[in-house]
């Protein structure tokens, strides 16, 4: 009888000294906000266009991890989506809506320009550069080409151009690795 | 040599170098005008520094670097400057790019920079000369050399390696140099060896080019004083050249995938780059000509040229006795390695060793591909041991990240397993393909955690205005309400409780808030030396925890006024 109560007596005081432990753990190491949601947030392109419905990628991240449909980011296209499909284990559904193919950025034709601040004010990422009554310019390096400029200015003086793109890193075409040297010809010419 | 000091695989093609070189280095005839892209180097293209309708003299500089990894332009002419504008240049996606175009006077009127005696001169001076010089990797890749002149400031380096294997068909530009400039090359070797900290100095050399090596004896035994100049020659094979292959065959050490060699303490340098440095620093001259191999079946007269930069490559090839009607195509650079030039108005630029006018029995169109049928002839080929017929079909089937996994990053584009594949599949062209892919997916990732940062940074900005107009508010409010008529007591009682605690999680935000900006701070300090994007980034993101800052404090600052309000209020009845 009491080497039961001893073991109950180690068993209970083991269960205090482990709960005590976690309890603390969980105090001490909390996660702040939501993992996968920044999780989810770091796959989206952060154009921060709102064509989601959502006032930008992370409310639009937010949005997923309660469950939202993963394909509502044409900025991010089919490659968004089957990111997104692998990180929450989802099924990769066609996207909602018209893919974008080529990444554009904003351009103001500057002639036009009335300098109304319209357009500054709808930008999210603070790439038009100007001042009331002063031309405006984009910034096209930090320009994410969500077109929210496009609406707001009073006279359609904004347009959206293909992103240059990088001359030395373009695409490689007909290499001459794919040809071999005709082994009939000999090494000093050709031996006819 | 036993194979723990070899590379795997490698393959001998035939080597058709005898036909450039029969004949000595001769110069070739001075160009009328010359076009000179900005981008001859690796990294950031250099910005003009001259206006058109200027008068250049040759070797004046006419673009200067930006960034970290540049290279100077010079003119390689004397006349003036007719044009700043988009041009052809030698480029696989046949594209144009900024240009300086000079109209020679045909005077070459020299502006060269003071001589310097680089055993009495102190490194700082030799290092700026070698940046001033417009110096780049003359053996293709064009990587800025004073950059790699001062890699021995964050790496030991024992040895420098003067590559001239030169393993690649056709090209004879190193072998021509050695043969005239050997002691030109070795005192290079040396000035780069002093500057580098290196004790060694090691000449690797294929056994095809018996000239060069007779040359490089006598210059070695010509040469005095320290550090000594060892010789080693090599069995032939391509591609013996690759500079991890070639530390590899001369020292036994790897270099770490995704390494440089500077990492196990070498420093790697082609024989052209030597001549070319030690001609900056002692006679003033900077990088405005180079030796370049004309050679095919198309040319009467093939051989190798000291040619200046910026040369119409249809004049040289003219000169060299062009039969437009034998070439079939024209290949900048070797047969394995170059790329093909779809036309004969490119200039020559920086990184031009070779040039193929080929006939059309010489290299033929390639045969149509076949399947894999799996023999293995790649992997055996292979002289970084990947496993070819396994990444071709990851890059074939667009799955980058799988063929990553496969070391895709660690294939050096020799093009040995194409040479060997019996399906003439085009595998080096979807390892491009794949590897361009995936360095595109990388720059948008990029791109897009910036856009992050400047969105976060906005909204930031939004908030502080908010809470400080908040907190304006707040203090008029006070200031006009003062004696306050005050809420219901009841309600004014729980307020005070609730405000309590308000301004106490109000001040663990600001605290954090602090604390991020300080680790914002500390971030951006650490990186001092990190490139331009990634400065601007954590600028970006310094600037968003300074707002998060002041909106905390203005929100606190509200808080503490509503309270002191309300418990004025509660003292005064």
């Amino acid at each position: 009888m009491p080497d039961i109560i001893a073991a109950i007596l180690v068993l209970l005081g083991l269960a205090l000294a482990f709960g005590a432990l976690l309890g603390f753990a969980a105090e001490r190491f909390r996660v702040e906000g939501d993992p996968v949601v920044e999780k989810i947030d770091a796959l989206l392109p952060q154009t921060q266009c709102g064509q989601c419905g959502y006032p930008g990628c992370r409310p639009y991240a937010e949005a997923i991890g309660q469950g939202e449909a993963i394909n509502k980011c044409p900025p991010g296209g089919e490659a968004t989506i089957a990111a997104l499909a692998d990180l929450l284990g989802r099924e990769p559904e066609p996207l909602d809506g018209e893919a974008q193919d080529e990444p554009r950025v904003a351009f103001i034709r500057e002639d036009e320009c009335i300098g109304c601040t319209k357009c500054i004010q709808a930008c999210p990422v603070d790439a038009i550069l100007g001042a009331a009554r002063q031309m405006h310019t984009v910034i096209a390096e930090e320009c994410t080409g969500c077109d929210l400029c496009l609406d707001p200015c009073p006279v359609d003086c904004i347009e959206l151009r293909p992103r240059e793109p990088n001359a030395w890193h373009g695409p490689r075409p007909a290499l001459i690795t794919s040809d071999r040297l005709d082994p009939r010809v000999g090494a000093e010419g050709v031996t006819r | 040599m036993s194979r723990a000091f070899d590379f795997p695989g490698g393959i001998h093609p035939p080597t058709r170098k005898a036909r450039s070189t029969r004949e000595p280095l001769r110069e070739a005839p001075l160009p009328r005008r010359v076009v000179l892209p900005l981008a001859q180097h690796r990294g950031q293209p250099a910005v003009p520094c001259v206006a058109v309708g200027e008068r250049v003299r040759t070797g004046q500089v006419i673009a200067r670097p930006q960034g970290r990894v540049s290279a100077a332009l010079h003119a390689s002419i004397s006349g003036t400057v007719s044009a700043i504008e988009p041009r052809p240049v030698p480029h696989p996606g046949d594209l144009t790019a900024p240009c300086i175009v000079i109209e020679g006077d045909g005077a070459d009127d020299w502006a060269p920079m003071p001589a310097l005696a680089w055993r009495d001169t102190p490194t700082e001076a030799l290092h700026r000369r070698l940046a001033e010089s417009g110096l780049v990797g003359l053996g293709g890749a064009g990587f800025p050399s004073q950059i790699k002149a001062r890699l021995g400031e964050h790496h030991p380096i024992d040895t420098l390696v003067v590559n001239a294997a030169e393993c690649e068909p056709y090209i004879s530009a190193d072998d021509l140099t050695l043969r005239h400039h050997a002691a030109e090359v070795l005192e290079g070797a040396r000035l780069l060896a002093h500057l580098l900290g290196a004790e060694r100095i090691l000449v690797g050399i294929e056994d095809d080019k018996p000239e060069a090596l007779a040359a490089l004896n006598t210059a070695i035994a010509a040469a005095e004083g320290m550090p000594a100049i060892e010789l080693k020659v090599i069995e032939t094979r391509y591609p013996s050249g690759g500079e991890a292959q070639l530390i590899r065959r001369l020292l036994g050490r790897q270099v770490p995938g995704g390494g440089l060699p500077a990492d196990v303490g070498v420093v790697c340098h082609n024989p052209g780059t030597l001549w070319a440095a030690l001609e900056a620093v002692r006679d003033g001259r900077p990088l405005v000509s180079r030796v370049v191999t004309l050679t095919g079946e198309a040319l009467a007269r093939p051989g190798n040229v000291i040619a200046r930069l910026g040369t119409p490559l249809a004049e040289l090839l003219e000169d060299a006795g062009l039969d437009p009607d034998r070439l079939a195509r024209l290949v900048m650079g070797g047969p394995l390695m170059g790329q093909p030039l779809a036309r004969l108005d490119l200039p020559l630029v920086k990184s031009t060793n070779c040039l193929i006018a080929a006939s059309a029995e010489e290299l033929p169109a390639p045969p149509p591909p076949r399947p894999c049928i799996r023999c293995g002839d790649c992997e055996t080929a292979c002289p970084v041991a990947l496993a070819p017929q396994r990444l071709f079909a990851f890059a074939q089937a667009k799955s980058d990240d799988k063929a990553r996994e496969l070391a895709l990053f660690d294939c050096i584009e020799c093009g040995a397993c194409d040479y060997v594949c019996p399906s003439h599949l085009p595998l080096v062209s979807q390892f491009r393909a794949a590897k361009d892919r995936l360095r595109r997916q990388e720059a948008e990732a990029r791109r897009a955690e910036h856009a992050r940062h400047r969105y976060e940074g906005r909204q930031a900005r939004l908030e502080r205005e908010a809470a400080e107009k908040e907190a304006r508010r707040q203090a008029r409010r006070q200031a006009a309400s003062r004696p306050p008529s005050g809420p219901a007591p009841q309600a004014r009682a729980q307020d005070s409780g609730g405000g309590q605690d308000a301004v106490k999680s109000l001040r663990i935000a600001q605290a954090a808030a602090k604390a991020a900006l300080r680790k914002a701070e500390r971030a951006l300090a650490r990186a001092s030396d990190a490139d331009e994007a990634t400065l601007a980034d954590l600028e970006t993101q310094r600037t968003t925890a300074e707002e998060h800052l002041k909106a905390a404090e203005a929100r606190l600052q509200t808080a503490q006024t509503r309270n002191d309000a309300q418990s004025s209020a509660e003292e005064s009845p």
